[in-house]
């Protein structure tokens, strides 16, 4: 049976969904190993366990996470060796993409990027030019490597749990020899929203907001949704980078994409057309964002929002 | 300081982009420079200038590898301050994944290093085509030298670089000795764009071509033949088609939950 290597870098205390959606996939692979990187409590380690994971791999070293990325895919290398991994599965954000870049070197490996879905061959499946094709791709070397985007699958626990083996992967000293050194850590305030790339739902604003983002806000609470913004919002300084949206911003795959005062220009249009349900709302009625919404309301987003607002309250009491 | 900064010819983004041919590589007619390079541009000139700009020996080094056309993206490099253009071209080169790239820029960066050793090779976040963001971690383990990727703010100072990366959760100082690969992000700067001056300029500035030969890379490296992935298929995702579009007359957010609660998305 093909054996499947999953990377978590710092579970913490519980694995996140996108974590349980890579240990889903692998599954459907074949055997399945983690490399963990940082603390693993009892309830991670049974959760792999639930997940189906024979083996859990752990660093020699405690201290990865004082480097960026070139030690992690050394860690990581050991783990693919250890394990005979045929296919290495890690999350897809910039952290996640530079490893797998590395180990890809490494192993003389095939890397993708922005993977949806993986066949039980390897055939990955990938969208490319900002959304406007889907293609497959596949690794020509013995060990592939993906990047798996978030909401790809829905997790599922194993049939039968496994109680997986703890073995630890030794790495060398060299790995971090001339790496870059992470000096300073400072956290971000936490908005309490879902995470933009993972979001079921997004509500995003644009031009049109025009500095006042509450209204986009409070939509995106009321649905529990997380808070997007097209790239004139964020370079105008209305809202935080974190929540552009678009070529130079994230990806999203969100079940519903709402959009507000964003008039669909084609850059704008690629950080929305892989959403499944998309609503726009806009003053113009000549805007290109309607040619590719499912429902649009062509009127005031200072109107419209907040009576969607206060609808959606009343509906949930 | 001798700075080499990568540029790419892309098909403009603003525009409609296709896959093409057999192999399903992608159409590079209405290409431009990747506007993620600029900042990269922008970030080298800044360093350069801090320094004394070119009278005072600095090198800011286009490299470009492509087909013919990628010479206008060195061109726009030159006009916008970059000192000198290199044109990494070779048909063997056509269809190279990020790992078959990575080993070709490696040998050229190399060959570049020869007479004075380069401080820093700096790119954009990713290509606006392949988007991959593989490229820069590549060229950083085939080099052996420090990756300091997705830079929002960037010093050099002292033999070393210090960078500001920012995580959806934190925001984190990195530091490495030089030499050192550098990706930077589109929060770092703000591009110029270039002047009368800078167009007269460029005109004079030297763009050497080099061949795969001339950089020591045998072609069955590089290429399709070279690469370590390939893609199967490639379909136009189908246009998505305007839905019920209505005006607002006083109940348009209510419409829009009605809207919501038939497609069980509440």
């Amino acid at each position: 049976m093909a054996k499947v290597l999953v990377f978590i870098d710092n579970p913490g205390q519980a694995l996140k969904k996108s974590s349980l959606e890579l240990l889903t996939i692998a599954r459907s692979l074949g055997d399945t190993a983690v490399a963990v990187n940082g603390p693993l409590n009892d309830d991670v380690a049974g959760a792999f366990g639930a997940n189906g994971a024979t083996t859990i791999f752990r660093p020699s070293s405690d201290d990865l996470d004082a480097y960026l990325v070139g030690p992690k895919a050394a860690y990581l290398a050991g783990a693919v060796a250890a394990s005979g991994a045929t296919t290495v599965l890690l999350e897809n954000s910039f952290d996640g993409k530079e490893i797998a870049a590395r180990l890809g070197i490494k192993l003389g490996a095939g890397v993708i990027t922005d993977v949806v879905a993986v066949d039980p061959d390897g055939t990955a499946h990938k969208s490319v030019l900002a959304g406007s094709y889907t293609t497959t791709a596949k690794a020509t070397t013995a060990v592939s490597v993906l990047t798996v985007k978030p909401n790809s699958v829905t997790p599922e626990p194993a049939a039968a749990a496994a109680s997986p083996e703890v073995l630890t992967v030794e790495v060398p000293e060299s790995a971090s020899a001339g790496a870059a050194r992470i000096t300073g850590r400072k956290d971000k305030p936490a908005s309490g929203r879902p995470d933009l790339a993972e979001a079921r739902i997004v509500v995003a604003g644009g031009r049109g907001v025009d500095g006042d983002f509450g209204p986009v806000e409070e939509l995106a609470d009321a649905l529990g949704a997380a808070v997007g913004a097209s790239r004139a919002a964020t370079d105008a300084g209305w809202i935080g980078h974190d929540a552009q949206v678009g070529q130079t911003g994230k990806t999203v795959s969100p079940q519903l994409y709402i959009s507000a005062g964003i008039s669909g220009a084609i850059q704008q249009k690629a950080g929305m057309q892989t959403a499944k349900v998309i609503v726009a709302v806009n003053k113009d009625a000549e805007s290109p964002v309607f040619e590719i919404a499912d429902f649009g309301i062509i009127g005031d987003l200072f109107q419209v929002l907040p009576q969607a607002t206060e609808e959606i309250k009343k509906r949930k009491g | 300081m001798k700075i080499i900064v990568l540029v790419k010819h892309v098909p403009d983004a603003q525009l409609d982009r296709h896959l093409s041919g057999e192999d399903n590589t992608t159409d590079r007619a209405d290409s431009i420079l990747s506007e993620l390079d600029e900042y990269a541009l922008e970030a080298a000139l800044q360093l350069i200038e801090a320094r004394g700009g070119a009278k005072a020996g600095n090198q800011v080094i286009a490299l470009s590898m492509g087909p013919a056309g990628a010479v206008n993206a060195i061109k726009k490099s030159l006009q916008i301050g970059a000192t000198e253009g290199v044109h990494l071209r070779d048909d063997a080169l056509a269809g190279s994944d990020a790992a078959a790239t990575s080993f070709a820029l490696a040998a050229a960066v190399r060959h570049l290093g020869a007479d004075s050793p380069v401080d820093l090779v700096l790119t954009g976040m990713a290509s606006t085509d392949g988007e991959t963001s593989l490229v820069p971690a590549q060229l950083a383990e085939r080099l052996d030298l420090p990756q300091v990727t997705f830079a929002s703010e960037l010093e050099v100072d002292g033999g070393r670089v210090i960078a500001r990366r920012d995580s959806d959760t934190h925001y984190d100082t990195i530091e490495a000795t030089l030499p050192a690969v550098v990706s930077v992000t589109d929060q770092i700067n703000e591009p110029r764009f270039p002047n009368f001056k800078g167009i007269i300029a460029a005109k004079r500035k030297t763009i050497t071509t080099l061949t795969l030969a001339e950089i020591g890379v045998d072609p069955t490296q590089v290429g399709k033949a070279g690469s370590w992935t390939t893609v199967q298929t490639a379909a136009a995702r189908p246009p998505r088609t305007a839905g019920t579009i209505i005006t607002d007359e006083g109940d348009a957010g209510i419409k829009l939950v009605e809207f919501l609660a038939a497609q069980k998305l509440l």
